[in-house]
C-alpha cells in the first residue's frame, strides 16, 4: 500500500526530538530523586542527539553524525562522574532527596 | 613710551612673597622668611617710586619755568593691556593704569607696608606660624595693588574681593581664639554685604555704558557733558555701598573694632592705611560717574558726617587701646568720605595719605605698648610709660598732635581743607562743617585720653619688658613720626594740581576767599585746643572726675561703652532671623535628603529581601530558573532573526502530512 | 514499512519517557530510559546511520544505564518520598517547559526545505561507501587530535569518578584483609 511505503518527513523526527527534550525538562523540574533527575538529563541529550543525525541525514553530511558521537562520548564521561558525586552527596547526606540537598557546602 | 611693561612687576613681587613663604616658608630658617617678606613690599616700592619720580620729572621738565608742577604735560597714564574676557559683547582685559591717583595711593600701599613689615620683623619674632603671617601680608599687598592698579571695575574688584581675603586671614590669625576666629568671619561677611552693592553697581556700569573700562567710561561720559540720568545716581549709590562696606561706614562698620583681634601691624596695615582706605579711593576713581549725581554725592556727605559723629562719640569712653584706635579710624574715613561727598577729591586723598601716616604711627606704637606691657591692652591698667619707652612715647606724641589737627603737623594740613570745601557748600554743607568740628573736638579729646591714661601717671600696672625695644620696630616709628610731623608740608594746593587730572571734580567749585580759609582754620585749631585741654583736665590734673562724671549718667554712659548696642541690634533683626530661617531650611534639606537617602536603602534592602528568596539552595528552584532562562533566550533569539512571528498560533496549519 | 517501524519505535520512546517521568522507584525509571535508548537506536538506523546505532546501544544502554542501575542499587534509592516541593518548580519551571516545546513546535512546522526519510539510503552523497567508511575518513583525517582529546577525557573522567567515589580510611580495604586472614 502507498501508506505503508510513505517515506518519513525529517520534521517528524525533529518533532519527536523535541518532545522528548521537553519531556526531559519536566522530569528535570519534577522529579525528587537525584538520581532521577539525573536521568532525565540523559535523555535529553539523547532527544537533542536525534536531531542532530536527523540533520545529518537531511543535509547529507556526516559530520552531524560525528558530533552525536562525541556527544555520546562527553556524555558517558559525565555519567561517570556526575554518578560519583551523586554517591559522595549521598554518603554526606544519606539522602537522595533533591529537596534536602540544598545547602551548598557538603 | 612703553615703561609700562615693567606695572606687572608691582604685584609680582608680593605674590611671589606669598607663595613662597605660603609653600615652603615653614621649612625655612626665620631669616629668609624675613628677607623674602620684608624684600616683596621694597621691591614694590623701588619700582613705584622710579615710576612716580617719572611722573613729576616729566611734569617738572614740561613746564621750566612755573616753580609748580602742573599737569599739563603729563603722560595721562601708563597703562599696561592684557585680553581677559571676550564674551559677546563684554570685552575686559586685565589692564593695569598708572596715573597719578593710583601712583599716590601705591606710594602710600606700598611704603607704609613696607614699614610695616619690618616692624613686624620685630614685633612677631615670637609667634608661631611667622611664615604664614608673612605669606598672607604679602598676599594682601598683591591684592591691593591690583586694585589700585586696576584699569577696569571688573580687575578691580577682583582686588577688592582678594583685600577682603587677606584681611579675614589675618584677622583670624589667632585662630585658636574663638573671638578671633568670629572676628574674621563677621568682616569677610560684612564685606560681602557691601560687594553686593558694589556688583550690583558694576552691573548697571556694564548695561549702561557696556564696557568697565575706566578709561573708555570716562570718554563716554566727556562726549554726553550733560547727562544727569537717575540710572547714574542708582549706581553711585550702589558703588556707595560697596565702599561703606569696605570702608567701615554707616551702617556696615561693625566688623572694624572687631578686626582688632588681629596682630596690631595687621590693623595698622589693613585697618588704618591700606585696605579701609580702598572706599575712599573707589570713588575718587569713579568721581565722574558721583559728579554727575548730585544726590549720589549729597549721600556720601552726609554717610560720612554721620559715621565720623558717631564713631567718635563711641570712642570717647573705650577702655581697650586698640578699639579707641579703630573708631578713630571709622571716623576718619567718615572725614574722608565727607571730602568725596563735597566733591574735594584730592582733599579726600591728601587725608588718605596724611592719615595713613599717623594712624600706622598710633598702631604701630600702641602695639609696641602692648608688647611692653606683655599682651595688656587695657588703658586703665596702662600708666607712666612716659619715663620706660622713650622713643614710643615722642612718636606716638607726633601722631596724636597730627590727629588732632594742629599746626604745622600733618592733619592739619589735610582736614582743613576738606572742613573749608565743605562750608562752602551752601547751608547743607554748613551742617556738615559744623558735624565736622564737633568731630574734630572729640578727636582731639579721646587721642589725647589715650595719650594721657597710657604714658602719663601712676603706673598701674607692670611693665613686663623693660628691654628696648627693638630695632625693627623703632625705625619704622620713628620714619612714621618724622612723615606725621612733615608729611602735611607738601601743601594741599601743589597736591591737588598733581592729581587734577585724575580727580578733579566735573563742576566748578565754588571759590572762597583765602581770609574766610584761615578764619575757619583758627576756629578749627582752637576747637582741637579745647579738646586738650578738656582731656588734661580729666585725666591728668583730676583723674578721678571721668568716674564721676560716669555715675552721673549712667544710661549715657553705658549707651556709649557698648557701642550704642548697634552690635546687639543687628544680631537681634537681621543675624537672628536668618539663623532661624537657615535651621529651617536646613531642617527641611535634612529631611529631604534622609527622605531620598532612606528611600534608596529601602529600595536597595527590598530588592535584597526579594532576591535573597532566590538563594533558597532548593535545587528545583534553580532547575527551574535554569529552563525559564533557556525558554527566554530562545524566544528572544529567534524573535530578533524573525524566525518567529508571534502570530503563530494564527498560521497554524495542522500536521503537515503529504 | 518506514512509516510503521517509525511510529512504532517513536512510540517506544514516547512511552519510555513517559514512563520515566510517571514512576516513583528509580529502578523503573532507568529499566524505561534503557527502552528509549534502544528505540532510539533504531530510529538511528531507519535514519542510515548505522554505525552511531550500534555505538548507542553499546556506550547508552549496554554502559551508560548499567552505571546508573548499579549506583541506583548500591546506593539502594528507595521510593521516592513526597518532600516540600519547589513552588518555583511548578509556577516557572513549567511555563518555561511548555513556551520552550511550543517555540520548537513552531519552528519545526514552519521549517521550509526539510525533506523526507528515504529507508536504506543512507548519506547518499558518497554512493557506494556504507556509513563507517564516511565516518572514519572524517574522524580520522580531521578530527583525529580531538578524537584523542576524547579519549584522555574519558581518562580524566574515570579519575575524577575513583577520586570522588573513594572512601577515605578504606574500611572496604580492612574488611578485605579480615577476610583474608
Amino acid at each position: 500500500m502507498s501508506f505503508l511505503q510513505h517515506d518519513v518527513p525529517i520534521s517528524w523526527y525533529l518533532f519527536l526530538s523535541a518532545v522528548l527534550f521537553s519531556l526531559g525538562v519536566v522530569g528535570f523540574l519534577i522529579k525528587r530523586n537525584l538520581i532521577t533527575v539525573f536521568m532525565s538529563i540523559e535523555l535529553m541529550l539523547n532527544a537533542v542527539n536525534l536531531s542532530f543525525v536527523a540533520f545529518a541525514y537531511q543535509w547529507h553530511e556526516v559530520r552531524g553524525q560525528i558530533f552525536v558521537f562525541f556527544v555520546m562520548m562527553v556524555a558517558a564521561a559525565e555519567a561517570a562522574v556526575g554518578l560519583a558525586i551523586i554517591i559522595a552527596v549521598f554518603r554526606a547526606r544519606s539522602t537522595l532527596a533533591v529537596d534536602r540537598i540544598d545547602l551548598m557546602k557538603l | 613710551m612703553n615703561e609700562s611693561a615693567h606695572l606687572w612687576l608691582i604685584p609680582l613681587f608680593p605674590f611671589l612673597g606669598f607663595l613662597l613663604n605660603g609653600i615652603l616658608g615653614s621649612r625655612l630658617p626665620r631669616r629668609l622668611v624675613s628677607a623674602i617678606g620684608v624684600l616683596a613690599p621694597l621691591v614694590s616700592l623701588v619700582v613705584v617710586l622710579g615710576d612716580f619720580g617719572a611722573t613729576v620729572i616729566s611734569a617738572a621738565s614740561s613746564c621750566p619755568t612755573c616753580g609748580q608742577v602742573t599737569a599739563l604735560a603729563l603722560p595721562a597714564s601708563e597703562s599696561l593691556s592684557y585680553p581677559w574676557l571676550a564674551i559677546g559683547a563684554l570685552h575686559v582685559d586685565f589692564t593695569f593704569v598708572l596715573d597719578q591717583l593710583s601712583a599716590v595711593m601705591l606710594l602710600v600701599v606700598t611704603g607704609v607696608g613696607f614699614l610695616i613689615h619690618v616692624y613686624s620683623v620685630g614685633y612677631m619674632k615670637d609667634e608661631p606660624g611667622y611664615a604664614r603671617y608673612f605669606s598672607f601680608l604679602n598676599l594682601f599687598l598683591f591684592f591691593m595693588s591690583v586694585l589700585v592698579l586696576a584699569g577696569n571695575f571688573l580687575l578691580m574688584f577682583v582686588g577688592w574681593e582678594g583685600v577682603g581675603l587677606a584681611s579675614y586671614l589675618l584677622i583670624g590669625f589667632y585662630f585658636s581664639r574663638t573671638s578671633a576666629a568670629d572676628a574674621g568671619k563677621k568682616a569677610f561677611i560684612v564685606n560681602r554685604i557691601g560687594d553686593f552693592g558694589f556688583l550690583i553697581g558694576i552691573f548697571l556700569v556694564l548695561t549702561t555704558f557696556s564696557t568697565l573700562s575706566f578709561s573708555k567710561i570716562a570718554a563716554l561720559l566727556a562726549v554726553s557733558p550733560d547727562w544727569h540720568g537717575p540710572v547714574l545716581t542708582v549706581i553711585c549709590l550702589c558703588l556707595l555701598v560697596g565702599a561703606a562696606g569696605k570702608s567701615a561706614q554707616l551702617p556696615l562698620y561693625v566688623w572694624l573694632p572687631d578686626a582688632m583681634e588681629g596682630p596690631t601691624p595687621v590693623s595698622a596695615l589693613i585697618h588704618a592705611a591700606t585696605m579701609v582706605t580702598a572706599g575712599v579711593y573707589m570713588i575718587a576713581r569713579t568721581h565722574l560717574l558721583f559728579d554727575r549725581s548730585p544726590v549720589a554725592l549729597w549721600t556720601v556727605a552726609i554717610v560720612g558726617a554721620a559715621t565720623a559723629l558717631f564713631a567718635a562719640t563711641i570712642g570717647l569712653v573705650q577702655n581697650d587701646i586698640k578699639r579707641v584706635l579703630a573708631y578713630s579710624t571709622i571716623s576718619q574715613l567718615g572725614y574722608m568720605f565727607m571730602a568725596c561727598g563735597v566733591a574735594a577729591y584730592s582733599a579726600a586723598i591728601f587725608h588718605l595719605v596724611m592719615h595713613a601716616f599717623f594712624k600706622a604711627l598710633l598702631f604701630l606704637a600702641a602695639g609696641s605698648v602692648i608688647h611692653a606691657m606683655g599682651g595688656e591692652q587695657d588703658l586703665r591698667r596702662m600708666g607712666g610709660l612716659r619715663t620706660k619707652m622713650p622713643v614710643t612715647f615722642w612718636t606716638m606724641t607726633a601722631a596724636v598732635v597730627a590727629i588732632a589737627g594742629f599746626p604745622p603737623f600733618a592733619g592739619f594740613f589735610s582736614k582743613d581743607p576738606i572742613l573749608y570745601a565743605a562750608f562752602l557748600q551752601g547751608t547743607g554743607g554748613k551742617l556738615l562743617w559744623l558735624v565736622g568740628l564737633i568731630t574734630a573736638l572729640l578727636t582731639s579729646f579721646y587721642m589725647f585720653r589715650l595719650w594721657y591714661l597710657a604714658f602719663f601717671g601712676e603706673p598701674r600696672s607692670e611693665v613686663k619688658h623693660h628691654h628696648s625695644t627693638q630695632l625693627s620696630m623703632l625705625v619704622p616709628l620713628v620714619i612714621l613720626g618724622i612723615l606725621s610731623v612733615c608729611g602735611g608740608w607738601i601743601g594741599i594746593e601743589r597736591f591737588s594740581a598733581y592729581l587734577a587730572p585724575v580727580a578733579a571734580a566735573h563742576r566748578p567749585l565754588p571759590t572762597g576767599n583765602p581770609f574766610l580759609e584761615a578764619i575757619l582754620s583758627i576756629v578749627a585749631v582752637l576747637v582741637a585746643l579745647e579738646g586738650w585741654l578738656i582731656a588734661d583736665k580729666y585725666y591728668r590734673r583730676k583723674p578721678e572726675r571721668p568716674a564721676a562724671i560716669a555715675a552721673a549718667l549712667p544710661t549715657g554712659y553705658k549707651v556709649l561703652l557698648n557701642k550704642y548696642y548697634v552690635d546687639e541690634i543687628y544680631g537681634a533683626l537681621i543675624v537672628k532671623p536668618l539663623l532661624a530661617f537657615s535651621k529651617f531650611g536646613l531642617g527641611g534639606v535634612d529631611i529631604l535628603l534622609a527622605g531620598v537617602a532612606w528611600l534608596f536603602a529601602g529600595i536597595a534592602s527590598i530588592t535584597g529581601m526579594i532576591l535573597q528568596r532566590w538563594q533558597s539552595g532548593n535545587l528545583r528552584s534553580y532547575a527551574a530558573w535554569l529552563a525559564a532562562g533557556a525558554a527566554a533566550v530562545l524566544i528572544f533569539v529567534l524573535l530578533s532573526n524573525g524566525w518567529l512571528h508571534l502570530g503563530f498560533a494564527v498560521g497554524w496549519k495542522g500536521w503537515p502530512l503529504r | 514499512m518506514h512509516l510503521i517501524l517509525f511510529f512504532l519505535f517513536a512510540g517506544f520512546c514516547l512511552a519510555g519517557a513517559i514512563n520515566l517521568l510517571l514512576q516513583t522507584h528509580p529502578i523503573n525509571s532507568a529499566l524505561s530510559l534503557i527502552v528509549v535508548m534502544t528505540s532510539l537506536a533504531v530510529l538511528y538506523l531507519l535514519l542510515g546511520a548505522e554505525f552511531l546505532a550500534i555505538a548507542q546501544i553499546i556506550v547508552y544502554s549496554g554502559a551508560v544505564m548499567v552505571l546508573f542501575t548499579f549506583v541506583v542499587m548500591l546506593l539502594n534509592a528507595g521510593r521516592e518520598e513526597r518532600t516540600l516541593g519547589s513552588r518555583a518548580a511548578s509556577r516557572i519551571g513549567f511555563p518555561a517547559v511548555v513556551a520552550l516545546f511550543a517555540v520548537l513546535a513552531t519552528i519545526l512546522l514552519h521549517a521550509q526545505g526539510l525533506g523526507s526519510a528515504h529507508l536504506g539510503e543512507g548519506l547518499s552523497n558518497a554512493p557506494g561507501q556504507s556509513n563507517l567508511v564516511l565516518l572514519s575518513q572524517v574522524l580520522f583525517h580531521e578530527l583525529l587530535l580531538p578524537f584523542e582529546v576524547t579519549s584522555v577525557l574519558i581518562l580524566i573522567a574515570i579519575l575524577g569518578a575513583v577520586a570522588i567515589a573513594h572512601v577515605e580510611g578504606s574500611k572496604i580495604a580492612g574488611s578485605e584483609r579480615t577476610a583474608e586472614k
